[in-house]
């Protein structure tokens, strides 16, 4: 199950290497601070794990990393290097990839061509050369294989196959195409308990094959199943940056209940 | 469970197809977009061969064809368009504006017609940027965008021709330096047999071809799809949205170019209130060869079908010897009835089999 990513790994990453880097990092859209001052660092080999509400920040932060939106307080740099990105494409040139949860896959198209979309295999480099179908084919059944989705016919649209399948086709084609960075952006939140499992043993998989892994995630017992670093969010800010070693499973899902607040809300509604 | 079952049998013969469905030929002659549309053209070609006698002729066929032509070759640049999720409504004017461009350009400077023509072409590929651009730029429906496009050309047309010439047509440039090439390639005629063709139906099968082409075998067309079906996740794998979507609406124009070409120099002149409405005809060929109006589904052989049901019934109806008045409820008729149909055949296609 894990032979696609470890055979497409990049070798040159060594565990506990710095591969992300935030420092102090805001976001404003307008009047509006939708981030503000986070610090994480995602390093190769791990999950860092982001948990928060909604409207925490969790979307606002990977879509910085990820080129969506550009941050314009604080500094993001990778493998050393400070970088402002403008487009997702340009994080996918420095091996950042993202996975989203609604958005991950194109429904009406097959599955190899989703597969390969925006790094299709041309018969020469010539714009409107000929598309390498039945190499892209082949590919694409090969490597789902590798991972245990078998789809029925590698023509279908995707949009046939379960929320599950679909995200680790997603998955799949980022390391496939040799992501060094994954950001999965809520993966398990619309899958039932067996699909998340397969969800969550793929994270695991790219983690050890050495890849930096952002989880994006508002379920503190998914996180923890996987997570090495867990930050979460409250109101775009950080309220929680701790080690696998410093926290447990109690503190997470307090924190992420509302922690505080909810002792409060508890003694008001008293009866 | 299944699932289960499964991976265990993939992790034991990896890169073996066995288990894969083979699906039949039914299956997936169902499956592709212009099914609905060839089975609705075949039904109609048989009934008007039934009741219309003068249909039963090559000529006719030659000239449905030509008039098939006539909507087909912007029409095989609109389907791509709503394959790209956008709608172009002034696609019907600019085939009016870019032949009037042409034609007083070149008249008014005296001008080598050659030089109108290139002109035009530049005019008609900046109206399809900036329809483009401006539709990217503020997230405007490119509906509402063209449409105020439509009308601005519309206007412009009228206003411009009568400024310049103080009539609504332009004068006849057909003694004018470079007539004679430019009539070969965009009007001429030649003859098949005993019937004479128009060599605008060549372009239009060439366009459709190459249409096709990049549709279906090149990255630029997995784009189209892409863009149509889910902008946000073609833009997160790195598919240039922006640039895509305005080469569409610059094919959407230069089609339109080609087409204000060929009516130039079948005509010799062009009236200034002409195309108005034809933007709905494109855009009714597309959706009747199945092109999804919601964008990333469809393909250029079911909107050249859409435009050879058009060119059939407009005639075939004068064929028959029925007051033609009648045409327009007929194809209001034919576009219910094909989105009725596509929706059916898309759902009894994308249907999961048990198995």
């Amino acid at each position: 199950m894990t032979d696609t990513i470890s055979e497409h790994a990049d070798e040159t990453l060594t565990q506990g290497e710095a591969l992300v880097q935030l420092r102090d990092v805001g976001k404003r859209y307008g009047a509006i601070r939708a981030l503000k001052g986070i610090n994480l660092t995602v390093r190769a080999g791990e999950v860092t794990c982001v948990l928060g509400d909604n409207g925490a920040g969790k979307s606002t932060l990977i879509k910085i990393i990820s080129g969506l939106h550009p941050h314009n307080e604080g500094t993001l740099t990778v493998d050393g290097q400070e970088v402002h990105f403008s487009s997702p494409r340009e994080a996918l040139d420095h091996g950042i990839a993202t996975v989203y949860q609604d958005l991950a896959v194109v429904g009406l198209m097959e599955v190899w061509r989703n597969f390969f979309l925006g790094s299709e295999l041309t018969a020469s480099g010539i714009p409107l050369s000929g598309l390498k179908v039945k190499e892209m084919k082949r590919i694409a059944d090969e490597e789902l294989r590798k991972m245990g989705i078998v789809v029925k016919n590698i023509d279908q649209p995707i949009g046939e196959l379960s929320g599950g399948q679909r995200q680790c086709v997603a998955i799949a084609r980022a390391v496939y195409f040799g992501a060094r960075v994954l950001i999965l952006d809520e993966p398990t939140a619309a899958l039932g308990v067996k699909q998340s499992g397969v969800v969550l043993k793929y994270t695991a998989a790219a983690r050890d094959a050495g890849l930096g892994v952002v989880f994006i995630t508002h379920n503190p017992h998914h996180a923890y199943l996987v997570g090495d670093h867990f930050v979460i969010l409250k109101l775009g800010e950080a309220v929680l940056d701790k080690k696998r070693s410093e926290v447990d499973l109690d503190e997470l899902t307090r924190q992420m209940a509302g922690g505080d607040e909810l002792t409060e809300l508890s003694h008001e509604l008293k009866r | 469970m299944s699932q289960t079952s499964e991976k265990q049998r993939s992790t034991e013969t990896p890169s073996e197809a066995s288990n894969r469905v083979q699906v039949g030929l039914l299956g997936r002659a169902l499956a592709r977009p212009e099914i609905g549309a060839l089975v609705a053209a075949i039904v109609i070609g048989i009934f008007f061969l039934v009741v219309a006698p003068p249909f039963r002729s090559a000529e006719s066929l030659a000239t449905v064809l030509y008039q098939s032509a006539t909507i087909g070759i912007v029409a095989v640049a609109v389907g791509m368009l709503m394959i790209g999720g956008e709608f172009d409504l002034s696609a019907g004017v600019m085939v009016a504006s870019a032949g009037l461009f042409a034609s007083m350009f070149s008249y008014q400077y005296n001008l080598n017609l050659w030089i109108g023509a290139l002109l035009s072409l530049v005019f008609a590929l900046a109206i399809g940027f900036l329809n483009g651009y401006l539709v990217m730029k503020t997230g405007i429906a490119s509906f509402l965008i063209t449409l105020g496009t439509f009308f601005i050309l519309q206007g412009a047309n009228l206003g411009v021709t009568k400024l310049v010439t103080g009539s609504v047509s332009t004068p006849n440039i057909n003694q004018m330096n470079g007539y004679a090439s430019l009539e070969k390639i965009f009007s001429s005629t030649f003859q098949v047999g005993s019937v004479r063709v128009s060599i605008i139906v060549v372009w239009w099968f060439v366009f459709v071809a190459i249409a096709s082409w990049v549709l279906l075998r090149t990255k630029i067309g997995n784009w189209i799809y892409a863009v149509g079906g889910n902008q946000a996740s073609a833009r997160a794998v790195g598919v240039p949205v922006v640039r895509v979507k305005i080469g569409l609406f610059m094919t959407v124009s230069f089609l339109a170019w080609f087409m204000g070409m060929h009516t130039l120099y079948r005509f010799n002149t062009i009236q200034a209130g002409n195309g108005v409405g034809n933007e709905f005809l494109y855009i009714i060929a597309a959706v009747v060869g199945g092109t999804l109006l919601t964008g990333g589904y469809g393909n250029a052989i079911g909107a050249a079908i859409g435009s050879f049901i058009f060119g059939m019934t407009s005639l075939c109806i004068v064929y028959a010897g029925w007051d033609p008045n009648w045409f327009r409820a007929f194809l209001g008729v034919m576009l219910l009835l094909a989105v009725l149909v596509n929706l059916y055949v898309k759902k009894l296609s994308t249907t999961r089999k048990v198995g």
